[in-house]
Protein backbone atom coordinates (compact mmCIF):
# COMPACT_ATOMS: atom_id res chain seq x y z
CA UNK A 1 0.00 0.00 0.00
CA UNK A 2 2.81 2.71 -0.53
CA UNK A 3 0.91 3.35 -3.40
CA UNK A 4 -1.90 5.01 -1.85
CA UNK A 5 0.42 6.06 1.05
CA UNK A 6 2.41 8.11 -1.80
CA UNK A 7 -0.73 9.44 -3.40
CA UNK A 8 -2.45 10.53 -0.08
CA UNK A 9 0.97 12.50 0.53
CA UNK A 10 0.88 13.79 -2.68
CA UNK A 11 -2.50 15.66 -2.36
CA UNK A 12 -2.09 16.53 1.28
CA UNK A 13 1.35 18.55 0.35
CA UNK A 14 0.73 19.34 -2.70
CA UNK A 15 -3.29 20.45 -3.31
CA UNK A 16 -2.64 24.02 -2.95
CA UNK A 17 -0.33 23.94 -6.40
CA UNK A 18 -2.65 21.89 -7.81
CA UNK A 19 -5.61 23.63 -7.64
CA UNK A 20 -3.83 26.69 -8.97
CA UNK A 21 -2.53 24.33 -12.04
CA UNK A 22 -5.96 23.10 -12.31
CA UNK A 23 -7.52 26.78 -12.18
CA UNK A 24 -5.17 27.73 -14.64
CA UNK A 25 -6.38 25.23 -16.84
CA UNK A 26 -10.03 25.50 -16.42
CA UNK A 27 -9.32 29.31 -17.25
CA UNK A 28 -7.71 28.52 -20.13
CA UNK A 29 -10.36 26.05 -21.59
CA UNK A 30 -13.42 28.39 -21.09
CA UNK A 31 -12.03 31.35 -22.14
CA UNK A 32 -10.90 29.40 -25.16
CA UNK A 33 -14.11 27.47 -25.85
CA UNK A 34 -15.77 30.74 -25.51
CA UNK A 35 -13.33 32.35 -27.84
CA UNK A 36 -13.64 29.95 -30.20
CA UNK A 37 -17.22 29.59 -30.25
CA UNK A 38 -17.46 33.47 -31.17
CA UNK A 39 -14.84 32.93 -33.47
CA UNK A 40 -16.47 29.87 -34.90
CA UNK A 41 -19.76 31.82 -35.05
CA UNK A 42 -18.27 34.09 -37.25
CA UNK A 43 -16.23 31.75 -39.55
CA UNK A 44 -18.83 29.54 -40.22
CA UNK A 45 -21.78 32.04 -40.97
CA UNK A 46 -18.64 33.81 -43.41
CA UNK A 47 -18.23 29.97 -44.88
CA UNK A 48 -22.04 29.62 -45.73
CA UNK A 49 -23.26 32.82 -46.25
CA UNK A 50 -20.34 35.11 -46.95
CA UNK A 51 -19.52 36.62 -50.69
CA UNK A 52 -16.94 35.05 -52.62
CA UNK A 53 -13.87 37.10 -50.86
CA UNK A 54 -15.32 36.42 -46.93
CA UNK A 55 -15.61 32.59 -48.25
CA UNK A 56 -12.36 32.19 -49.66
CA UNK A 57 -10.98 33.55 -46.24
CA UNK A 58 -13.09 31.55 -43.69
CA UNK A 59 -12.74 27.91 -45.97
CA UNK A 60 -8.89 29.18 -45.94
CA UNK A 61 -8.29 29.98 -42.69
CA UNK A 62 -10.36 26.56 -41.39
CA UNK A 63 -8.72 24.20 -43.44
CA UNK A 64 -5.07 25.07 -42.74
CA UNK A 65 -5.98 25.73 -39.17
CA UNK A 66 -7.40 21.76 -39.41
CA UNK A 67 -4.60 20.29 -41.74
CA UNK A 68 -1.20 21.28 -39.35
CA UNK A 69 -1.16 19.93 -35.67
CA UNK A 70 -2.10 22.08 -32.58
CA UNK A 71 1.39 21.72 -31.20
CA UNK A 72 2.89 23.59 -34.38
CA UNK A 73 0.51 26.24 -34.16
CA UNK A 74 1.27 26.72 -30.20
CA UNK A 75 5.23 26.86 -31.41
CA UNK A 76 5.06 29.28 -34.11
CA UNK A 77 3.03 31.63 -31.47
CA UNK A 78 5.30 31.15 -28.68
CA UNK A 79 8.48 30.68 -30.42
CA UNK A 80 8.00 31.74 -34.21
CA UNK A 81 6.37 35.53 -33.45
CA UNK A 82 8.86 36.88 -31.15
CA UNK A 83 11.55 37.69 -33.35
CA UNK A 84 8.65 39.79 -35.72
CA UNK A 85 8.06 41.85 -32.50
CA UNK A 86 5.35 39.89 -31.18
CA UNK A 87 6.66 38.60 -27.31
CA UNK A 88 3.37 36.58 -25.49
CA UNK A 89 3.47 34.90 -22.80
CA UNK A 90 3.46 31.58 -22.54
CA UNK A 91 -0.63 31.92 -21.30
CA UNK A 92 -1.16 33.96 -23.89
CA UNK A 93 0.36 32.46 -26.64
CA UNK A 94 -1.30 29.38 -25.56
CA UNK A 95 -4.67 31.46 -24.98
CA UNK A 96 -4.39 32.78 -29.24
CA UNK A 97 -3.24 28.80 -29.88
CA UNK A 98 -6.13 27.58 -28.63
CA UNK A 99 -9.09 29.99 -29.21
CA UNK A 100 -7.52 29.81 -33.06
CA UNK A 101 -7.63 26.21 -33.09
CA UNK A 102 -10.75 25.45 -31.36
CA UNK A 103 -12.37 28.40 -33.54
CA UNK A 104 -12.08 26.61 -36.61
CA UNK A 105 -13.02 22.66 -35.30
CA UNK A 106 -16.19 24.58 -33.86
CA UNK A 107 -17.00 26.40 -37.56
CA UNK A 108 -17.03 23.30 -38.82
CA UNK A 109 -19.17 21.57 -36.64
CA UNK A 110 -21.76 24.76 -36.31
CA UNK A 111 -21.76 24.60 -40.45
CA UNK A 112 -22.47 21.17 -40.16
CA UNK A 113 -25.31 22.01 -37.64
CA UNK A 114 -26.58 25.04 -39.79
CA UNK A 115 -26.28 22.82 -42.95
CA UNK A 116 -28.60 20.07 -41.78
CA UNK A 117 -31.23 22.96 -40.75
CA UNK A 118 -33.91 21.87 -44.07
CA UNK A 119 -33.84 24.58 -46.38
CA UNK A 120 -37.52 25.35 -46.05
CA UNK A 121 -36.87 27.14 -42.99
CA UNK A 122 -35.12 30.18 -44.64
CA UNK A 123 -37.77 30.08 -47.45
CA UNK A 124 -40.59 30.18 -44.57
CA UNK A 125 -38.84 32.88 -42.60
CA UNK A 126 -38.21 34.89 -45.90
CA UNK A 127 -41.96 34.13 -46.97
CA UNK A 128 -42.92 36.25 -44.24
CA UNK A 129 -40.37 39.57 -45.12
CA UNK A 130 -37.71 38.68 -42.88
CA UNK A 131 -34.34 39.51 -44.35
CA UNK A 132 -31.74 36.86 -44.53
CA UNK A 133 -30.13 38.59 -41.54
CA UNK A 134 -33.51 38.39 -39.69
CA UNK A 135 -33.62 35.04 -40.71
CA UNK A 136 -30.14 33.57 -39.42
CA UNK A 137 -30.85 34.99 -36.40
CA UNK A 138 -34.19 34.33 -35.48
CA UNK A 139 -34.36 31.34 -36.84
CA UNK A 140 -31.47 29.38 -38.32
CA UNK A 141 -29.07 29.99 -35.49
CA UNK A 142 -31.24 29.05 -32.62
CA UNK A 143 -32.09 26.16 -34.18
CA UNK A 144 -28.42 25.24 -34.87
CA UNK A 145 -27.05 26.12 -31.62
CA UNK A 146 -29.48 23.85 -29.99
CA UNK A 147 -28.18 21.02 -32.44
CA UNK A 148 -24.34 21.92 -32.33
CA UNK A 149 -24.44 21.14 -27.99
CA UNK A 150 -23.62 17.51 -28.72
CA UNK A 151 -20.54 18.34 -30.58
CA UNK A 152 -19.57 21.33 -28.65
CA UNK A 153 -19.58 19.20 -25.33
CA UNK A 154 -16.58 16.84 -27.66
CA UNK A 155 -14.71 20.35 -28.03
CA UNK A 156 -14.73 21.09 -24.77
CA UNK A 157 -13.61 18.01 -23.60
CA UNK A 158 -10.84 17.91 -25.94
CA UNK A 159 -10.25 21.34 -25.00
CA UNK A 160 -9.73 20.86 -21.31
CA UNK A 161 -7.23 17.59 -22.15
CA UNK A 162 -5.20 19.65 -24.81
CA UNK A 163 -4.49 22.63 -22.63
CA UNK A 164 -1.77 20.29 -21.38
CA UNK A 165 0.19 20.74 -24.27
CA UNK A 166 0.58 24.70 -23.27
CA UNK A 167 2.90 23.48 -20.51
CA UNK A 168 5.52 22.76 -23.41
CA UNK A 169 5.70 26.31 -23.82
CA UNK A 170 5.55 26.94 -20.12
CA UNK A 171 2.41 27.65 -19.04
CA UNK A 172 1.67 27.41 -15.20
CA UNK A 173 -1.70 24.84 -15.83
CA UNK A 174 -1.88 21.74 -14.23
CA UNK A 175 0.15 19.42 -16.42
CA UNK A 176 3.05 21.89 -15.41
CA UNK A 177 2.26 21.69 -12.24
CA UNK A 178 2.77 18.07 -11.90
CA UNK A 179 5.52 18.18 -13.60
CA UNK A 180 7.07 19.95 -11.16
CA UNK A 181 6.30 18.30 -8.44
CA UNK A 182 7.21 14.43 -9.84
CA UNK A 183 10.37 16.48 -10.56
CA UNK A 184 11.03 16.81 -6.91
CA UNK A 185 9.69 13.63 -5.41
CA UNK A 186 10.72 11.69 -8.45
CA UNK A 187 6.74 9.37 -7.72
CA UNK A 188 6.34 9.88 -11.61
CA UNK A 189 3.33 6.97 -11.24
CA UNK A 190 1.48 8.45 -8.54
CA UNK A 191 1.81 12.07 -9.55
CA UNK A 192 0.16 11.65 -12.88
CA UNK A 193 -2.47 9.10 -11.58
CA UNK A 194 -3.65 12.17 -9.73
CA UNK A 195 -3.76 14.58 -12.50
CA UNK A 196 -5.46 12.27 -14.73
CA UNK A 197 -7.79 11.26 -11.82
CA UNK A 198 -8.55 15.70 -11.36
CA UNK A 199 -8.76 15.45 -15.20
CA UNK A 200 -11.76 12.87 -15.33
CA UNK A 201 -13.74 14.14 -12.35
CA UNK A 202 -13.42 17.75 -14.21
CA UNK A 203 -14.65 16.45 -17.46
CA UNK A 204 -17.89 14.25 -16.01
CA UNK A 205 -18.94 16.94 -14.30
CA UNK A 206 -18.71 19.08 -17.45
CA UNK A 207 -20.48 16.43 -19.52
CA UNK A 208 -23.12 16.27 -16.94
CA UNK A 209 -23.18 20.03 -17.08
CA UNK A 210 -23.89 19.87 -21.00
CA UNK A 211 -25.99 17.18 -20.97
CA UNK A 212 -28.64 19.00 -18.89
CA UNK A 213 -27.82 21.99 -21.11
CA UNK A 214 -29.09 19.90 -23.86
CA UNK A 215 -32.41 18.61 -22.04
CA UNK A 216 -33.25 22.34 -20.96
CA UNK A 217 -33.38 23.37 -24.23
CA UNK A 218 -34.56 20.56 -26.23
CA UNK A 219 -37.44 21.17 -28.46
CA UNK A 220 -40.14 19.49 -27.05
CA UNK A 221 -41.71 16.49 -29.23
CA UNK A 222 -38.56 16.51 -31.58
CA UNK A 223 -35.93 14.21 -32.05
CA UNK A 224 -33.00 15.83 -33.72
CA UNK A 225 -31.64 12.83 -36.01
CA UNK A 226 -28.01 12.43 -35.35
CA UNK B 1 -64.91 44.21 -55.12
CA UNK B 2 -64.13 41.27 -58.03
CA UNK B 3 -62.91 44.04 -60.03
CA UNK B 4 -59.68 45.00 -59.79
CA UNK B 5 -56.78 42.76 -60.37
CA UNK B 6 -54.84 42.42 -56.93
CA UNK B 7 -52.02 40.58 -58.61
CA UNK B 8 -51.20 40.74 -62.64
CA UNK B 9 -48.26 38.04 -63.95
CA UNK B 10 -47.39 38.99 -67.30
CA UNK B 11 -45.29 36.59 -69.24
CA UNK B 12 -43.40 35.14 -66.77
CA UNK B 13 -40.40 32.93 -67.59
CA UNK B 14 -38.26 30.85 -65.37
CA UNK B 15 -35.46 28.08 -66.44
CA UNK B 16 -33.17 26.10 -64.42
CA UNK B 17 -29.97 25.46 -66.14
CA UNK B 18 -31.17 23.79 -69.53
CA UNK B 19 -34.45 23.33 -68.85
CA UNK B 20 -37.13 26.11 -69.46
CA UNK B 21 -39.69 25.46 -66.50
CA UNK B 22 -42.04 28.46 -66.48
CA UNK B 23 -42.40 29.51 -70.68
CA UNK B 24 -44.08 32.98 -70.71
CA UNK B 25 -47.14 32.68 -68.15
CA UNK B 26 -50.06 35.33 -67.81
CA UNK B 27 -53.44 35.76 -65.81
CA UNK B 28 -54.47 37.64 -63.34
CA UNK B 29 -56.44 37.41 -60.12
CA UNK B 30 -58.80 40.31 -58.96
CA UNK B 31 -59.35 41.56 -55.56
CA UNK B 32 -61.23 38.79 -53.43
CA UNK B 33 -60.84 36.49 -55.98
CA UNK B 34 -59.81 32.61 -55.25
CA UNK B 35 -58.33 31.19 -58.23
CA UNK B 36 -57.03 27.84 -58.11
CA UNK B 37 -53.80 26.32 -60.40
CA UNK B 38 -54.03 22.44 -61.41
CA UNK B 39 -51.42 20.52 -63.44
CA UNK B 40 -49.23 17.63 -63.32
CA UNK B 41 -46.41 17.59 -61.47
CA UNK B 42 -43.04 18.94 -62.66
CA UNK B 43 -44.84 21.59 -64.51
CA UNK B 44 -43.78 24.60 -62.88
CA UNK B 45 -46.63 25.20 -60.42
CA UNK B 46 -44.43 25.84 -57.58
CA UNK B 47 -42.24 27.86 -59.27
CA UNK B 48 -44.53 29.97 -60.67
CA UNK B 49 -45.71 30.30 -56.92
CA UNK B 50 -42.55 31.12 -56.38
CA UNK B 51 -41.71 33.72 -58.61
CA UNK B 52 -44.44 35.90 -57.67
CA UNK B 53 -42.82 36.78 -54.33
CA UNK B 54 -39.76 36.09 -55.55
CA UNK B 55 -38.18 33.12 -53.66
CA UNK B 56 -37.07 32.35 -56.78
CA UNK B 57 -36.22 35.53 -59.29
CA UNK B 58 -37.57 35.05 -62.42
CA UNK B 59 -35.65 35.60 -65.78
CA UNK B 60 -38.59 37.50 -67.64
CA UNK B 61 -41.50 38.97 -67.30
CA UNK B 62 -43.37 41.31 -64.79
CA UNK B 63 -45.55 40.92 -61.74
CA UNK B 64 -47.72 43.72 -60.28
CA UNK B 65 -48.98 43.86 -57.01
CA UNK B 66 -51.88 46.55 -57.26
CA UNK B 67 -50.01 49.24 -59.13
CA UNK B 68 -46.80 48.29 -58.44
CA UNK B 69 -43.92 46.41 -60.16
CA UNK B 70 -42.51 44.15 -58.02
CA UNK B 71 -40.53 42.49 -59.67
CA UNK B 72 -38.48 45.55 -59.80
CA UNK B 73 -38.99 46.29 -56.28
CA UNK B 74 -36.53 47.59 -54.68
CA UNK B 75 -37.22 46.18 -50.81
CA UNK B 76 -38.35 42.86 -51.72
CA UNK B 77 -38.96 42.17 -48.35
CA UNK B 78 -41.50 44.80 -47.61
CA UNK B 79 -43.33 43.52 -50.51
CA UNK B 80 -42.98 40.09 -49.17
CA UNK B 81 -45.03 40.95 -46.03
CA UNK B 82 -48.13 41.71 -48.31
CA UNK B 83 -48.07 38.41 -50.06
CA UNK B 84 -48.84 35.27 -47.34
CA UNK B 85 -47.29 31.69 -48.17
CA UNK B 86 -48.36 28.50 -47.35
CA UNK B 87 -46.31 25.72 -48.15
CA UNK B 88 -46.74 22.13 -49.14
CA UNK B 89 -44.59 20.92 -46.06
CA UNK B 90 -45.74 23.75 -43.66
CA UNK B 91 -42.68 25.60 -43.46
CA UNK B 92 -43.16 26.01 -38.91
CA UNK B 93 -40.45 27.10 -37.37
CA UNK B 94 -39.17 23.66 -35.22
CA UNK B 95 -37.95 25.64 -32.14
CA UNK B 96 -40.98 27.82 -31.65
CA UNK B 97 -44.32 26.75 -30.22
CA UNK B 98 -47.51 27.73 -32.79
CA UNK B 99 -48.22 31.22 -31.10
CA UNK B 100 -44.79 32.42 -31.82
CA UNK B 101 -44.94 31.01 -34.89
CA UNK B 102 -47.90 32.76 -35.41
CA UNK B 103 -46.20 36.28 -33.68
CA UNK B 104 -42.68 36.08 -34.78
CA UNK B 105 -43.65 37.92 -38.42
CA UNK B 106 -45.10 40.35 -36.19
CA UNK B 107 -42.33 41.23 -34.02
CA UNK B 108 -39.54 41.13 -35.94
CA UNK B 109 -40.88 42.14 -39.06
CA UNK B 110 -43.52 44.32 -38.59
CA UNK B 111 -42.11 45.31 -34.91
CA UNK B 112 -45.33 45.31 -33.36
CA UNK B 113 -45.20 45.53 -29.14
CA UNK B 114 -45.11 41.57 -28.12
CA UNK B 115 -48.03 42.37 -26.36
CA UNK B 116 -50.22 43.25 -29.29
CA UNK B 117 -48.55 40.59 -30.89
CA UNK B 118 -49.92 38.18 -28.81
CA UNK B 119 -53.23 39.22 -29.05
CA UNK B 120 -53.27 39.28 -32.90
CA UNK B 121 -51.24 35.81 -33.28
CA UNK B 122 -53.87 34.72 -30.37
CA UNK B 123 -56.86 35.75 -32.25
CA UNK B 124 -55.65 34.18 -35.72
CA UNK B 125 -55.25 30.67 -33.96
CA UNK B 126 -58.74 31.14 -32.65
CA UNK B 127 -59.77 31.74 -36.46
CA UNK B 128 -58.25 28.70 -37.58
CA UNK B 129 -59.13 26.54 -33.72
CA UNK B 130 -56.16 26.32 -32.47
CA UNK B 131 -56.01 28.46 -29.51
CA UNK B 132 -55.98 25.57 -27.12
CA UNK B 133 -52.94 24.39 -29.07
CA UNK B 134 -50.85 27.54 -29.03
CA UNK B 135 -48.07 26.68 -26.58
CA UNK B 136 -47.48 23.45 -28.28
CA UNK B 137 -44.38 22.81 -30.48
CA UNK B 138 -44.97 21.55 -34.50
CA UNK B 139 -43.61 18.17 -33.66
CA UNK B 140 -46.06 18.01 -30.96
CA UNK B 141 -49.32 18.93 -33.89
CA UNK B 142 -50.86 16.54 -36.11
CA UNK B 143 -49.98 17.50 -39.69
CA UNK B 144 -53.51 18.96 -40.20
CA UNK B 145 -52.56 21.44 -37.49
CA UNK B 146 -49.27 22.43 -38.09
CA UNK B 147 -51.05 23.67 -41.64
CA UNK B 148 -53.54 25.27 -39.94
CA UNK B 149 -50.52 27.32 -37.87
CA UNK B 150 -48.88 27.60 -41.37
CA UNK B 151 -52.00 29.74 -42.41
CA UNK B 152 -52.70 31.53 -39.41
CA UNK B 153 -49.01 32.67 -39.34
CA UNK B 154 -50.00 33.97 -43.34
CA UNK B 155 -53.12 35.47 -41.78
CA UNK B 156 -51.35 37.33 -39.50
CA UNK B 157 -49.15 39.45 -41.65
CA UNK B 158 -52.41 40.75 -42.75
CA UNK B 159 -51.43 40.23 -46.75
CA UNK B 160 -53.27 41.22 -49.32
CA UNK B 161 -52.80 37.69 -50.86
CA UNK B 162 -52.06 33.95 -50.24
CA UNK B 163 -50.41 32.07 -52.05
CA UNK B 164 -50.73 28.36 -51.33
CA UNK B 165 -48.88 25.44 -52.69
CA UNK B 166 -50.81 21.97 -52.03
CA UNK B 167 -51.39 22.69 -49.15
CA UNK B 168 -52.85 19.46 -48.43
CA UNK B 169 -50.79 17.28 -50.46
CA UNK B 170 -48.17 16.36 -47.44
CA UNK B 171 -51.40 15.56 -45.25
CA UNK B 172 -53.28 11.76 -44.44
CA UNK B 173 -56.06 12.04 -46.14
CA UNK B 174 -58.53 12.18 -43.16
CA UNK B 175 -56.88 15.57 -42.47
CA UNK B 176 -57.14 17.44 -45.49
CA UNK B 177 -60.71 18.32 -44.33
CA UNK B 178 -59.88 20.42 -41.52
CA UNK B 179 -57.43 22.40 -43.48
CA UNK B 180 -59.57 22.90 -46.49
CA UNK B 181 -62.59 23.54 -44.41
CA UNK B 182 -60.37 26.76 -42.94
CA UNK B 183 -59.43 28.19 -46.73
CA UNK B 184 -62.93 27.67 -47.80
CA UNK B 185 -63.79 29.57 -44.65
CA UNK B 186 -61.16 32.10 -45.69
CA UNK B 187 -62.11 32.50 -49.66
CA UNK B 188 -65.78 33.50 -47.86
CA UNK B 189 -64.64 35.69 -45.78
CA UNK B 190 -63.24 37.73 -49.09
CA UNK B 191 -59.43 36.69 -49.05
CA UNK B 192 -57.49 37.36 -52.27
CA UNK B 193 -56.19 33.18 -52.59
CA UNK B 194 -54.02 31.61 -55.45
CA UNK B 195 -53.96 27.69 -54.70
CA UNK B 196 -52.06 25.01 -56.33
CA UNK B 197 -53.86 22.19 -55.49
CA UNK B 198 -55.41 18.94 -56.37
CA UNK B 199 -58.69 19.12 -54.52
CA UNK B 200 -61.08 18.98 -57.08
CA UNK B 201 -63.87 19.49 -54.61
CA UNK B 202 -62.61 22.68 -52.78
CA UNK B 203 -61.75 23.89 -56.47
CA UNK B 204 -65.03 23.44 -57.64
CA UNK B 205 -67.16 24.69 -54.94
CA UNK B 206 -64.79 27.65 -53.97
CA UNK B 207 -62.69 29.02 -56.80
CA UNK B 208 -63.51 31.37 -58.92
CA UNK B 209 -61.29 30.29 -62.06
CA UNK B 210 -59.39 27.32 -62.39
CA UNK B 211 -55.90 27.65 -64.27
CA UNK B 212 -55.02 24.25 -66.02
CA UNK B 213 -50.69 24.40 -66.60
CA UNK B 214 -49.00 21.96 -68.04
CA UNK B 215 -44.99 21.96 -69.07
CA UNK B 216 -44.75 25.63 -68.30
CA UNK B 217 -47.43 27.15 -70.15
CA UNK B 218 -50.95 27.79 -69.17
CA UNK B 219 -53.14 25.45 -71.36
CA UNK B 220 -56.35 26.77 -70.32
CA UNK B 221 -58.36 28.76 -67.68
CA UNK B 222 -62.34 29.35 -66.91
CA UNK B 223 -65.22 28.90 -64.11
CA UNK B 224 -65.30 25.30 -62.48
CA UNK B 225 -68.12 24.44 -64.64
CA UNK B 226 -66.84 25.42 -68.22
CA UNK B 227 -63.65 23.37 -67.14
CA UNK B 228 -65.19 20.33 -65.69
CA UNK B 229 -68.25 20.22 -67.91
CA UNK B 230 -66.89 21.04 -71.50
CA UNK B 231 -63.16 22.01 -71.73
CA UNK B 232 -61.91 23.81 -74.83
CA UNK B 233 -58.72 21.54 -74.56
CA UNK B 234 -58.26 17.54 -74.62
CA UNK B 235 -55.12 17.71 -72.42
CA UNK B 236 -57.33 19.81 -69.93
CA UNK B 237 -60.17 16.84 -70.09
CA UNK B 238 -57.55 13.76 -69.94
CA UNK B 239 -55.46 15.34 -67.10
CA UNK B 240 -59.12 15.89 -64.91
CA UNK B 241 -60.58 12.82 -65.30
CA UNK B 242 -56.81 11.09 -64.40
CA UNK B 243 -57.60 13.26 -60.85
CA UNK B 244 -61.12 12.09 -60.78
CA UNK B 245 -59.98 8.68 -60.63
CA UNK B 246 -57.04 9.47 -58.46
CA UNK B 247 -58.66 11.71 -56.03
CA UNK B 248 -62.47 11.12 -56.35
CA UNK B 249 -65.12 13.43 -57.80
CA UNK B 250 -64.77 15.31 -54.51
CA UNK B 251 -68.23 17.03 -53.46
N1 LIG C 1 -34.23 25.29 -57.58
C1 LIG C 1 -34.35 24.50 -58.66
N2 LIG C 1 -33.25 24.15 -59.36
C2 LIG C 1 -33.34 23.38 -60.44
N3 LIG C 1 -34.48 22.88 -60.93
C3 LIG C 1 -35.62 23.18 -60.29
C4 LIG C 1 -35.61 24.01 -59.12
N4 LIG C 1 -36.89 24.14 -58.68
C5 LIG C 1 -37.64 23.44 -59.54
N5 LIG C 1 -36.89 22.87 -60.51
C6 LIG C 1 -37.39 22.05 -61.64
O1 LIG C 1 -38.41 22.77 -62.26
C7 LIG C 1 -39.44 21.92 -62.68
C8 LIG C 1 -40.76 22.41 -62.14
O2 LIG C 1 -40.79 22.25 -60.77
P1 LIG C 1 -41.98 22.75 -59.86
O3 LIG C 1 -42.19 24.20 -60.07
O4 LIG C 1 -41.69 22.30 -58.49
O5 LIG C 1 -43.20 21.94 -60.48
P2 LIG C 1 -44.61 21.59 -59.81
O6 LIG C 1 -44.78 22.41 -58.58
O7 LIG C 1 -45.60 21.91 -60.87
O8 LIG C 1 -44.58 20.13 -59.52
C9 LIG C 1 -39.09 20.53 -62.18
O9 LIG C 1 -38.55 19.81 -63.26
C10 LIG C 1 -38.04 20.76 -61.16
O10 LIG C 1 -37.13 19.71 -61.12
MG1 LIG D 1 -45.02 21.81 -56.58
Amino acid sequence: MVMLERIINIVEKFWPVLLKGLGVTMEMTLISVLGGFILGIVLALSRIYGNKFLRIISTGFIEIIRGTPLLVQLFILYFGLPPYGFKPSPFTAAIIGFIINSGAYQAEYLRGSILSISRNQMIAARSLGMTRKQAIIHVIMPQALRRVIPAWTNEFIYLLKYTSLAYIVGAPELMAQAKFIASRNFQFFEVYLVVAVIYLIVILFFTWLFGRLEKKVKIPGLEWVR
Amino acid sequence: MKNNPLLRVMNLKKRFGEKEVLKGVSFNVKEGETKVIIGPSGTGKSTLLACINQLVNPDEGEVWLKDELITQAKDMNKIRQRIGFVFQDFGLFNHLTALKNVMIGLTKVKKLDKNVAREKALEQLRKVGLEREADLYPAQLSGGQKQRVGIARALAMEPEIILFDEPTSALDPELIGEVLYVMKDLAESGMTMLVVTHEMGFARSVSDEIIFMENGYIVEQGSPEKLFKNPENERTRQFLNKLSELYGEGD
